[in-house]
């Protein structure tokens, strides 16, 4: 078979309506060639939806979809020529695990050495060689899980789609098969399309990230510019962990509750206007080390202090009730920090971790 | 600040013989929730005991009974003569050629309803149902009507044009089948769309992304996967047309004599238990062996709850 290089995807405002509900609502979107884009948003807010307009799975109630040049939007499934990895794994119970590899092959028509070799191959790419022969119920979830990345690529379709195929696997095992499909991204270099509402494996994975809500693309960034410069208060909040403060324009700078908010970041001009606290940013000091109206101080008492392993997250109480969530790297730094329950505390936040977010965009 | 790590403190150990006790309670306690288990089941097995196996023990001896003395008889009566060989081979043809039939008829209808979507797929499974609540006989006979030389099938057939003369639906080997397939339908559909329902969506979908036209991805995966409850169904119809009386009584008009007829006749009629009980029990024993190599095929308790 031919070798064809990685193909881009462009949807065209691309809206699907069930009823007066918008899942979709005009969405636009460009996938580059061999980019490797994530979908990330909390359950029903339409990313499962663009995922399956793009398999062919969902009729859109308009808008296009193209790949590459072609206009694929009332191309049926099957001659899309994409692998799809499924939440359930989808893989058929009445054939073993070789078959159902060679499956996509064999609708394909090709000579029967040849789909013996390849499949061959695409068990080895995996690390299951010597399993063809089992049947899917005597595969644990991580090796069912990888049969069905074998099968969804094994006929090197375009495009590869991929729907929460994680989230029926433990944490340590959704670690390692990150890394797995990371691996097998980078070597096969096939455009990729990933649909999941954990925000982590999203950061993980991409190389850029699409967060979805209401049916809309809220923010389209890489990783690092997502977590560090989120462009909305559902972004700062549904990426990475985080409190927010509401502040207000005072004269020409920014206070919250009166007390000046210094950053050396952007300010949206848009009413409300909300502070982006990450618990790893702030610093956490007694209280008796305060002096003066300096700016991005916040005074609060110490509710608790948790040890995590790694690190101990202190949950400190603000003076308008609001908990603020402080991580503490464990280790000297961290333990040196002498503190009891009820104690008063300081937060700080340096000017260039100030982040300031709007409202939904 | 930095707690010394300490060994976690022992349980005291129970004394040997307050250990003994709790366990021999332990144990008295697990009897007695089998006992309790038991005594549930024992109005039914009782009953099953009663009814059903005491008989069937009781006709297999009656089987071998020749006037006052033990004997083949019987057995070599069904053997010897050609009436009842032909008996038998009307009853497993008839029964083949309404279960494949019901299989025909019934699969796709099944699909359907299984692919319809909520207040449709069950007002389907209700209509599927409904012939259940009007009596056999009822049915049966109108059939007698509709089917006849002047019925309402033959008049409309007549008046499209599609036929000279009447044709004879009834009366004979065609109107039994007719009948009786349509008797047994349900226990084919309802087994069938069961499996049907059963398979994830995500089986269809899965194969039409890896390239799979909708007829290669029914034949290569749907079918497979549903045919459990399909070969439920099957035998279900089968093993119940083996002993159809009834219908082949009412609509056969004398011409198709089945084995249920004939034990009718035998008991009924001339009053030869014996031979009757051999015909029932030459028919017990067939349908277990077909469902014994049917199990080789697939395993029976996944037949008979239907599921994949």
């Amino acid at each position: 078979m031919e070798r064809r290089g990685p193909v881009g995807i462009r949807f065209e405002a691309v809206s699907k309506l069930y009823g007066a509900h918008a899942a979709l609502d005009r969405v636009s979107l460009e996938v580059e060639p061999g980019e490797f884009l994530t979908l990330l948003g909390p359950s029903g807010s339409g990313k499962t939806t663009l995922l399956m307009v793009l398999a062919g799975f969902t009729r859109p109630t308009s808008g296009r979809v193209l790949v590459g040049e072609r206009d694929v939007t009332r191309l049926p499934p099957h001659q899309r020529d994409f692998g799809v990895v499924f939440q359930s794994y989808a893989l058929f119970p009445h054939m073993t695990v070789a078959q159902n590899v060679a499956y996509p092959l064999r609708m394909r028509g090709r000579p029967r050495a040849e789909i013996a070799r390849r499949v061959e191959e695409a068990l080895a790419l995996v690390r299951l060689d010597g399993m063809g022969e089992r049947r899917p119920d005597q595969l644990s979830g991580g090796q069912r899980q990888r049969v069905a990345l074998a099968r969804a690529i094994v006929f090197e379709p375009r495009v590869l789609l991929m729907d929460e195929p994680l989230s029926a696997l433990d944490k340590k095992l959704r670690e390692a098969m990150q890394i797995e499909i990371r691996r097998l991204h980078e070597r096969l270099g096939i455009t990729t399309l990933y649909v999941t509402h954990d925000q982590r494996e999203a950061l993980t994975l991409s190389d850029r990230v699409a967060v979805i809500e209401g049916g809309r693309i809220r923010q389209l960034d890489p990783p690092r510019l997502l977590y560090e410069q989120p462009r909305s208060r559902f972004v700062a909040e549904f990426v990475g962990e985080a409190t927010l403060l509401p502040i207000a324009r005072v004269g020409g700078g920014l206070a919250w509750r009166g007390r000046p908010v210094r950053t050396t970041r952007p300010v949206p001009e848009t009413d409300p206007l909300f502070l982006v606290l990450r618990p790893e940013r702030l610093e956490l000091s007694p209280a008796a080390a305060a002096h003066g109206a300096e700016a991005n101080r916040f005074e609060g008492i110490l509710e608790d202090l948790v040890f995590q392993g790694e690190s101990r997250l202190a949950e400190v109480r603000l003076e308008d009730g609001t908990m603020l969530a402080v991580r503490l790297p464990a280790g000297p730094r961290g333990e040196s920090l002498a503190l009891a329950r009820g104690a008063p505390v300081l937060v700080t936040v340096a000017p260039e971790d100030a982040v300031l977010v709007g409202e939904l965009p | 600040m930095n707690p010394v790590p300490t060994a976690p403190e022992a349980v005291p150990a129970l004394a040997p013989a307050a250990a003994e006790e709790t366990a021999a309670a332990l144990a008295r306690d697990a009897r007695r929730e089998r006992r309790a288990a038991l005594a549930l089941a024992l109005p039914a097995l009782l009953l099953v005991g009663l009814v059903a196996l005491l008989p069937t023990l009781w006709l297999f001896g009656l089987s071998l009974v020749e006037g006052e003395s033990l004997s083949l008889a019987h057995y070599r009566r069904l053997i010897e003569e050609e009436s009842y060989r032909r008996i038998f081979w009307t009853t497993f043809e008839i029964a083949a050629v309404v279960t494949l039939l019901a299989a025909v008829l019934g699969y796709p209808l099944a699909y359907w309803l299984s692919r319809l979507s909520e207040p449709w797929a069950g007002l389907g499974l209700v209509l599927v149902l409904v012939p259940f609540w009007t009596s056999l006989l009822v049915r049966t006979y109108a059939w007698l009507v509709l089917l006849q030389r002047r019925g309402l099938v033959n008049q409309w057939l007549l008046a499209l044009g599609l036929i000279e003369e009447p044709l004879r639906l009834v009366h004979n080997w065609t109107g039994t089948v007719i009948g009786m397939l349509h008797i047994l339908l349900p226990f084919l559909v309802l087994p069938t769309y069961a499996s049907l329902k059963a398979i994830d969506p995500a089986y269809p979908a899965a194969a039409a992304s890896l390239g799979a036209s909708p007829v290669k991805a029914f034949w290569t995966v749907l079918f497979p996967l549903s045919l459990p409850g399909l070969l439920a169904g099957c035998l279900l119809v089968f093993v119940l047309a083996l002993g159809f009386y009834v219908t082949p009584a009412i609509l056969g008009g004398g011409r198709v004599l089945m084995v249920a007829m004939k034990v009718q006749e035998n008991a009924g009629l001339y009053l030869d238990w014996g031979a009757a009980s051999a015909l029932a029990v030459v028919l017990l024993l067939a349908t277990l062996v077909i469902f014994a190599l049917l199990a080789r095929l697939v395993p029976i308790e996944r037949l008979l709850v239907g599921r994949s």
